[in-house]
Order: structure tokens, then sequence, then C-alpha cells
């Protein structure tokens, strides 16, 4: 696992800023940056997908076995694209 | 040992690029850099040259193509003056950032407006807190080793940072010297085959260029002026295995009839050889009057700055540039700043001479000092100015 970047010295950067584990962007959580948050109603959602295909943090992912979306509050920013495009107004935003 | 060529400055450069067996060249032609980038495009055609010759667009697509090619792992060499380095400013920051070792000529030519095509140092020194290393050059000779000493020092791997070279527009990229040539195998020998500390490579994958979050963009500056300032000691090894092969002696700073003078000229780039001139004159008429010449402009060789002036009463500094609304023009400030804390400080005069290719002769410097002595004024004068 990366270091995460607040733990990092100047002397262990890499020369010129080079990663050599990609994907290190997960170690930061950027679900801290977030002012309001999706409420989700179970009941409302006619499963369409539209908010797991829409979410540009790949936030959102199915839980198959009980048949709901479910939300990673590590990543989501908050910026409301699912509620906007959920078609059965299944989701809401409210304050965090 | 090679041959003794006479030689436009520019094609010789070309022409030890080529020697360098350089992978990418991409490069737009501007003036007063042009000899430099069309001889390159004949090597490349007629085959004497087994490298990439990219026609970019733009200067901003030049730098742009170096640093990908540069990333990849090929040898990369570029050429551009004024407007050029202007438009790809942006990338040139990112080059020495990412710590990419291109090689750039640099054809030092004022920047518009107004228009001009001629000499000065405004172009450079626009870049100067670029995190470049920026060499200057005197005359042929010093231009055509540069080329192999900044291959061997940017692609070092305890560098891994691009080199700039300052060739004065027209005073040097357009004048036939004496050049005495490399073979190919002094080339080799000198510089070895580029190991990159990173590349692109799909089998090893890596992210270049990433974002930084403010909790470590300080971090990473840190890194970067740490790693120009190491660079410092391995330009100096350089120039010392260059003189055992060639014979030729180069120094961060480089002195001229300083022993015992009082006053001291400190300059940059062409204007020394037109200084060495005046101070033999003054020599004549028993004036302890000594030059002191920056080769090496960044890392700034602080120290060697400090011992080449201790001792001197006065020093007029020439500067190339103005900066605009400063306490003084770029060189001097950094004379300045580095002299400050000297038990005996020098009265220090700036003269800003030489703008947009105005000539200065060896009568000028002369004339600069005794005004500058005459009239002790702190502040920076541009010399010659009517009105």
């Amino acid at each position: 696992m990366t270091k995460s970047m607040e733990q990092i010295s100047w002397q262990e950067i890499e020369a010129g800023g080079v990663i050599t584990e990609p994907g290190n962007a997960s170690c930061y959580h950027t679900g801290t940056w977030r002012s309001q948050k999706p409420k989700y109603d179970e009941n409302a959602c006619i499963r369409c997908w539209r908010c797991y295909v829409m979410c540009p943090d790949a936030a959102i992912s199915p839980d198959l076995e009980n048949n709901i979306f479910v939300w990673n509050y590590d990543y989501c920013k908050g910026c409301g694209i699912c509620a906007y495009e959920c078609p059965a107004k299944a989701i809401v935003m409210e304050e965090d | 040992m090679g041959r003794k060529v006479g030689i436009e400055v520019s094609i010789a450069a070309a022409e030890a690029v080529g020697l360098c067996d350089v992978d990418v060249v991409a490069a737009y032609p501007i003036t007063p850099q042009t000899h430099v980038v069309e001889h390159l495009s004949e090597l490349c055609a007629t085959g004497e040259l087994d490298a990439e010759f990219v026609p970019v667009e733009s200067e901003h697509s030049a730098m742009s193509v170096c640093c990908g090619s540069a990333a990849a792992g090929a040898r990369t060499f570029t050429a551009t003056a004024a407007q050029g380095l202007a438009l790809m400013s942006e990338i040139v920051f990112i080059a020495s950032s990412m710590r990419l070792p291109i090689v750039m000529f640099l054809a030092n030519r004022a920047l518009s407006s107004p228009l001009s095509i001629w000499n000065d140092h405004s172009d450079t020194m626009m870049v100067r807190d670029s995190g470049w290393i920026q060499v200057f050059c005197e005359n042929g000779q010093e231009v055509y080793d540069a080329i192999f000493h900044s291959f061997r020092v940017a692609e070092d791997p305890q560098v891994s940072l691009p080199v700039m070279i300052n060739v004065d527009g027209f005073n040097l990229t357009h004048v036939i010297e004496p050049i005495e040539f490399w073979t190919k195998e002094m080339a080799q020998k000198y510089i070895p085959p580029f190991k990159p500390l990173y590349r692109l490579d799909p089998d090893k994958v890596v992210s270049m260029g990433a974002f930084g979050m403010p909790e470590i963009y300080a971090e990473a500056k840190m890194s970067q002026d740490q790693a120009l300032w190491n660079s410092y000691p391995i330009i100096k090894q350089a120039w010392d295995e260059l003189a055992v092969l060639t014979g030729r002696k180069y120094s961060p700073v480089e002195l001229y009839k300083t022993e015992g003078a009082e006053t001291l000229i400190v300059g940059m780039g062409t204007i020394c050889e037109t200084a060495s001139l005046a101070v033999d004159k003054m020599r004549e008429q028993g004036e302890k009057v000594g030059l002191v010449k920056l080769r090496l402009w960044r890392p700034l060789p602080i120290d060697d700055i400090k011992n080449a002036l201790a001792g001197a009463k006065n020093l007029l500094v020439l500067d190339r540039a103005v900066s605009f609304g400063a306490a003084n023009a770029p060189v001097t400030t950094e004379i300045q700043s580095i002299m400050y804390h000297e038990k005996d400080r020098p009265n220090i005069y700036n003269v800003v001479a030489g703008l947009g290719g105005r000539d200065v002769t060896p009568e000028d410097i002369i004339k600069m000092l005794e005004a500058a002595l005459a009239n002790k004024n702190q502040g920076y004068n541009i010399y010659g100015v009517r009105g």
C-alpha cells in the first residue's frame, strides 16, 4: 500500500513526482469534500442502474444479494448527479 | 583529436547534436535559431543522423513532443529563440518539474515588442526560475563543446534535468569560427547510453505528471530544487572530464586578468569577449581591472562567485535584460544578494547593455566603467539610451 501523502517527506518523493504504484488516488478519500449526501429510498427505486452508470467517482455499487444500491462514502463527493439523474426520484440530497 | 574546421557556429552545433546520436529532434524554426534546425533536418533527411525529426506546428508542441520523447527514454534535442521560448514556456516548466533530460539550444533573442530578431537575454531570463540548468557561451568552440556536456549532464541519473545552452543570437549563432570537432569515438566515450530513471513502459507501468494536492506540492518543489542544486558537482565533473578529452577547461565561473584587480567586470555570454578586450586596454594603461565570466547561471555557483569577487572594491555587472520595475537587472540582483552578507562588500554598479542587438564595443565597456565609478549610482542604467 502506498504511503498517504501527508506522511511523505520531500526525500521520499520519486524524481519528477513519478508514481511507481499507479492507482494510488484511491488512498485519497475525496468523500471528505462532501457537503451534501445522497439519501436512497429502496422502495421508490426502479433498479434502472442509471445512478450507477452516471456516478463520476464509481462510488455507487449494486448489492445484488439484497437487490439495492449502496454508496461508498469514502469517495462520494456529494455532487448530486445520482439524485439529478434518478427518474424515480428515489435519491434526494440532504445536508451531510 | 578531431579536425579543426572553419564553420558557422549554428551548423557546428547541429553537427555536435548529430555526433551525440540524438533520437528525437522536435523544433520549430525561428530566427536566429533557424540554421540549427535546418541542418539537423538535413542530417536526418540524408540518413547521416538516424533520428526522428518532428516538424511540429508550434513551439508549444515542440516542447510537448520533447517531454513525451524524453519520458519514453529517447535522447531529445530542441532549439528555439525569444517568442518561441515564450510560446513553449508552459511546457518548459513541466519538463524540469518532471525531471526530463532535454537539451535545448537557445539562440538568445530579444522579446517583442517592439519586434526584434536581435540579441539580448530577455528570453532566457523569462524562464530563469523554471528549474532548467542554464549555461552561457562566449565563442563557437564553447557552444560546440556545450552540446556534448549538456547531454552528458542532463542524462546523468543523479541529475535528470533539462539543460538550456544560451547562445547569443547572431553575435554567436551566425559567425564563422574555427572549431575543433570531436570524433564519434570521443562522443561515445563521453556520453554513456541514456538510461532514464523512469520511462513510459507498458511492462513496468508508472504514472508521470500526476496531480499534486496542497499536502504534497511543497515537498515536490523542495525535491526539485534540491535536484537542481545537486546537479552542480556533476556539471563540474563533466567539465573536468571534457578537459581530459579535449584539453579545454571550463568552470562555472571563469576569471580573466583578475590578479590584484580592484574593479571587476561581471558578465555572461559574448559580451565577455568584448569586455576582455576592454580589460586588456585598461590593464595596458595600468588600471587594476579584471573580468569575471559566469558560465553557469542555474544552479547559481554561489561559492565560486564569492571567491571570484573576494577583495574587489568595485563591481560593474553587465546585464543584457531589463527586469522591469525591479531593484536591479537579473544578474546584478543575484550578485548583490550573494555579496550582501560578505564582510567587505564591494560597490556594485549595474549597467544594462546590448538590448535588442545594440552593439557593445570595448570602448563602450570602458565608458560604462568610467561612468559607473564617477556617478556612484547604485541603481541600474540602460547604457547608451538617448534623451
